[in-house]
């Protein structure tokens, strides 16, 4: 098995159409033993979700924005794990005004709260972790290739740009530790998060036309897959790179 | 098992209580979920997560998004709840 004797923290589960939910459970597959996160109103939702999983795994609470929960996360997680080996980021917010009004409209109050979610969060969740992180240890992220601007993407694709920088800087930071960073640049896929992004269908559209192997808009496992392999032990020495798992979608014009 | 409009009502009202504290007087078939029982979108979906479990049903999102009253989610329900 792909994770045997692994234990994995991993957040972002919150129905069972979330990337990190396809995550946790092709984990648990291949031999890993899990833990995840939940905060706030949406804890209990993922502790429900958490019992669909083939076994249910603990739900410590960390909401990134908190430093209280990011202190608090080392002492919460040897709860039920002597260390970490890797880690999955599924974190992502924009409030509604951030969203599909163009990036000239926002203020930095809405602007502002999508990167401390979705960019700063990504470092801050390795630095509170790093005491736990054994050598060899791998942290991913979720992305959406932000090297050219979409339809209504607005904030969160600046937030997603910004996270693909920090996760070169991350790499460069973490080598040291012996731990790699990197991020998988999924296509669209029909989430919570996505159901906030007005006119979706235009990315399902697109992708549909384009893709050149196609793409399921409600099928996470490939992305879900691309995650597990990046937290093995096969990619020993790749670190600060993403991983498009879109279908092909990106290599190709139009 | 069928499950009666009854049976919904009543499991639905607990769910509701349990999820978001709505009082189950205010569980009735044309109160609307958002304006009614002010149930926003995230405790939406706990419900609908609450709901398949306890009623042993599946509620896809495409069905979601027409679930507007209290009696819509008892009608899909019951209907579901049939076995074929």
């Amino acid at each position: 098995m792909l994770l045997e004797g692994k234990r994995l923290l991993i957040t972002g589960v919150l129905t069972d159409s979330s990337i990190a939910f396809s995550v946790a459970r092709l984990a648990q597959e291949q031999g890993a033993t899990i833990v995840l996160t939940g905060f706030g109103r949406s804890l209990s939702l993922t502790n429900r979700i958490a019992k669909r999983l083939p076994s249910s795994p603990p739900v410590i609470e960390l909401d990134v924005t908190s430093e209280e929960d990011l202190e608090l996360l080392p002492k919460r997680l040897r709860e039920h794990v002597d260390g970490v080996d890797g880690i999955l980021h599924a974190i992502g917010f924009a409030p509604a005004a951030a969203l599909g009004q163009g990036v000239l409209e926002t203020s930095w109050e809405d602007a502002g709260t999508a990167l401390h979610v979705s960019t700063w969060s990504y470092p801050a969740l390795a630095r509170a972790a790093l005491p736990l992180l054994a050598p060899g240890s791998s942290y991913v992220g979720l992305d959406f290739d932000a090297r050219v601007a979409w339809p209504a993407y607005d904030w969160m694709g600046v937030a997603k740009a910004g996270l693909e920088s920090a996760n070169r800087y991350l790499a460069r930071d973490l080598g040291a530790h012996g731990v790699r960073s990197n991020l998988v640049a999924a296509g669209p896929l029909k989430t919570m998060a996505a159901k906030a992004i007005p006119g979706f269908h235009q990315f399902e559209d697109a992708w549909a036309q384009r893709a050149p192997l196609g793409w399921d808009v409600n099928d996470p496992e490939p992305t879900a897959k691309a995650c597990v392999a990046l937290m093995s032990d096969w990619f020993p020495k790749t670190t600060g790179q993403i991983v498009y798992v879109d279908g092909g979608f990106s290599a190709v014009g139009v | 098992m069928t499950l009666t409009q009854t049976d919904v009502l009543t499991g639905l009202a607990e769910v509701l209580d349990e999820v978001s504290g709505v009082p189950a007087d205010k569980v009735v078939r044309e109160a609307t979920f958002e304006n009614d029982l002010e149930v926003d979108s995230l405790t939406m979906v706990e419900v609908v997560v609450a709901c398949e479990e306890r009623f042993g049903v599946r509620i896809p999102d495409e069905a979601l998004e027409n679930l507007r009253t209290v009696g819509d989610a008892i009608d899909y329900i019951a209907a579901a709840g049939v076995p074929a």
